[in-house]
């Protein structure tokens, strides 16, 4: 199922008595989401990105702006009729009812044509904990489950109506680093084994990262990016999405361009084409540093931080806006953490010009 | 470990003292008196033991009434209270405006002293030389005939009373449903919502089983509070409620206390006994019947 959103906009009034006016969450969100894809809202807390969940899901309703699903129009629709599952971030989960009972919840509810029969129900009931591999659990109540396995009951009421469309809402924040993982990876087979279209909201860029097949990174309730995560992760737009995604995150250093070369600290570290002399804002990707004896940009060592697959270089330099640079190299490429300083070259890939005033990238080709 | 250890005996003794000499004394004597008969308070003497003074007890009419009434009493007052309480805390918390206003409405008689609220009753209930009472006032306004409810037949007594209770113990329901009400998490509603579940269903299956420990609680205290009135009788119909047959069980115990007829502390000690054996068997039964509806969390 296609859902179209568009210029969603959704305005609160602004609480405590004294406020007046209006808190703009969703800020005139236009976005096609393909059919059976996996979509991540992302953004820091406040960005309107639980907003646009529950937009989408009729909890709230827009204040202007449609929202449609396939060729219907849903914007005016309660939730209840819009076929949507929802996962809720501390799953909601029925606590005096069982695993059973709470999946066969939604199917009871069922009127009309859509009445199931109760072998039917508990059919439904047990493909539901079956995809989610939790039919073992069956008689428990979530008190006697794990954080992980109360998610997968979570996720198996909201796939065993067979929604339209699955949200989730921060799926994996209340989980254990480990189950974390583990867990998004099976979000993301359930969602490629049921095909269906899924939302899901997280500030974790990671998490957002590494299943989506596209993100939408989201401030102050304005869209910044739209893209394939590797794509956005590669071209920010802006400063903003450039900070937002990466770990560790990306270094920004304040630098001028002078003659089509970019310099740091007074020091040119890269040639850059096309760009009229300014000063703008450089921002530098932790794998973005080469060790180069003669490189350009020379750093104040502090330590050498060994991770086995690669070494993080903690280091200083006063032009960077960050309070301590980590650059990531290669472990077999070794620092003598004795010396006092430390010289970097650039890989011009890794690294992206914005405009010093409005934080907007500027195309330029870096050598 | 030869030495028994004494130290965690000194720390209980405030406690054993006050509780031995205030509860645990008292019930033994209580349980003494009871069995002793022909006991007479002025010379501290008695023929012999036996269950003599349970079976006078048991036939005395006026004790029968007591039991009577205060069967009525609870069961009218218990469920009606709890149920009227549960409306008002569902309507309370579903409005926004005026909310706390309201709450404060009904809860104002729960900090109004008892003999204040007596007077009310008796400005709506009671006949006098100059009214029948506003009740009645009421009542021929739309065309029916007037009750004296004070000093009337049996069921318009008993009509007043049980009004009474239900008045009187309302407020405190009410606070507490509308706090559990209000505890319940949106979440679950917001599931429920999203699953299309029809409202009476809501109710039944996810805020009654939310709300169910602190149903539960209000029930066991409405049931025990019930079975021990008294003061409500004696505010609405006076001292002598064995004349008005509005006694209820406490009231005869005070009576064969203390009294016109009384100076009987063992009779007195058996009927209490015997409101306290049907006290625990209703709790017990009540408790029984909570294992399968009352959901902790």
């Amino acid at each position: 199922m296609k859902v179209v959103l568009q210029n969603l906009t959704k305005a609160f009034p602004k609480r405590g008595k004294k406020e007046t006016g209006e808190v703009i969450a969703v800020n005139d969100f236009t976005f096609v989401i393909p059919d059976g894809k996996l979509i991540g809202l992302l953004g820091p807390s406040g960005c309107g990105k639980s907003t646009t969940l529950n937009l989408i899901s009729g909890l709230e309703t827009p204040t202007s702006g449609r929202i449609f699903f396939g060729d219907d129009d849903v914007t005016d629709l309660p939730p209840e009729n819009r076929g949507v599952g929802l996962v809720f971030q501390n799953y909601a989960l029925y606590p005096h009812l069982t695993v059973r009972q709470n999946i066969l919840f939604p199917l009871q509810n069922l009127r009309g044509d859509a009445k199931l029969s109760k072998e039917e129900m508990e059919k439904r009931a047990l493909e539901a904990a079956q995809m989610v591999q939790i039919e073992g659990l069956m008689e428990r109540k979530p008190s006697e489950m794990s954080g992980g396995q109360q998610q997968r009951v979570a996720i198996a009421r909201a796939l065993v109506k067979m929604p339209r469309v699955l949200l989730l809402d921060e799926p994996l924040s209340n989980l254990d680093a480990r189950l974390r993982l583990q867990t998004r990876e099976e979000i993301r087979r359930i969602q490629r084994q049921t095909g269906i279209t899924t939302v899901f909201v997280t500030h974790d860029q990671e998490e957002a990262m590494s299943i989506s097949d596209m993100i939408v990174v989201m401030k102050d309730g304005v869209v910044n990016q739209i893209g394939a995560p590797q794509e956005v992760y590669d071209e920010p737009v802006n400063l903003f999405v450039a900070q937002f995604l990466g770990t560790p995150p990306i270094h920004v250093f304040d630098a001028e361009v002078k003659g089509e070369l970019l310099y740091i600290g007074g020091k040119p570290v890269l040639e850059a084409h096309g760009v009229a002399d300014q000063p703008v804002t450089a921002a530098v990707r932790p794998e973005g540093f080469r060790l180069d004896p003669h490189g350009p940009l020379t750093c104040a060592l502090e330590r050498v931080e060994v991770m086995g697959r690669d070494t993080s270089v903690v280091c200083m330099h006063p032009n960077c806006r960050n309070v301590v640079i980590r650059a990531i190299i290669p472990a077999e490429e070794k620092v003598n953490e004795s010396d006092d300083e430390v010289r970097f070259s650039l890989k011009p890939a890794k690294v992206f010009l914005f405009d010093a005033k409005s934080d907007l990238r500027i195309d330029a080709k870096l050598k | 470990m030869s030495r028994p250890n004494l130290k965690p005996w000194l720390y209980l003794l405030p406690a054993i003292l006050f509780l031995g000499v205030f509860m645990v004394y008292p019930l033994v004597d209580v349980l003494v008196y009871s069995v002793e008969e022909g006991y007479n308070s002025a010379s501290q003497t008695y023929f012999g033991t036996g269950l003599y003074n349970y079976s006078y007890v048991l036939h005395d009419p006026y004790f029968l009434q007591a039991v009577r009434n205060t069967f009525i009493l609870v069961i009218i007052t218990v469920p009606v209270s709890t149920g009227i309480a549960l409306l008002i805390s569902l309507g309370l918390n579903s409005i926004k405006k005026l909310r706390e206003l309201y709450q404060t409405i009904f809860f104002l008689p729960y900090v109004t002293n008892t003999l204040a609220v007596g007077l009310v009753f008796m400005i709506l209930f009671k006949k006098t030389a100059y009214t029948d009472g506003l009740v009645n006032l009421l009542i021929r306004l739309f065309g029916g005939q007037g009750v004296d409810f004070i000093d009337g037949p049996y069921w318009a007594k008993l009509f007043v009373l049980c009004f009474y209770t239900i008045w009187v113990v309302m407020p405190f329901k009410i606070l507490i449903l509308t706090s559990a009400l209000a505890s319940v998490k949106e979440d679950y509603y917001k599931a429920a919502r999203i699953d299309a579940t029809p409202r009476w269903r809501i109710f039944t299956r996810i805020t009654l089983p939310m709300i169910s420990p602190m149903l539960f609680y209000l029930i066991i205290t409405g049931f025990i509070g019930a079975f021990k009135a008294y003061s409500d009788a004696v505010a609405l119909f006076g001292t002598d409620l064995n004349a008005a047959g509005m006694n209820t069980i406490v009231g005869y115990v005070y009576d064969m206390l203390y009294g016109d007829s009384g100076g009987y502390p063992s009779y007195a000690a058996a009927a209490a006994l015997i409101l306290f054996a049907i006290v625990l068997t209703i709790t017990v039964v009540n408790l029984l019947v909570s294992k399968r509806h009352v959901h902790y969390d």
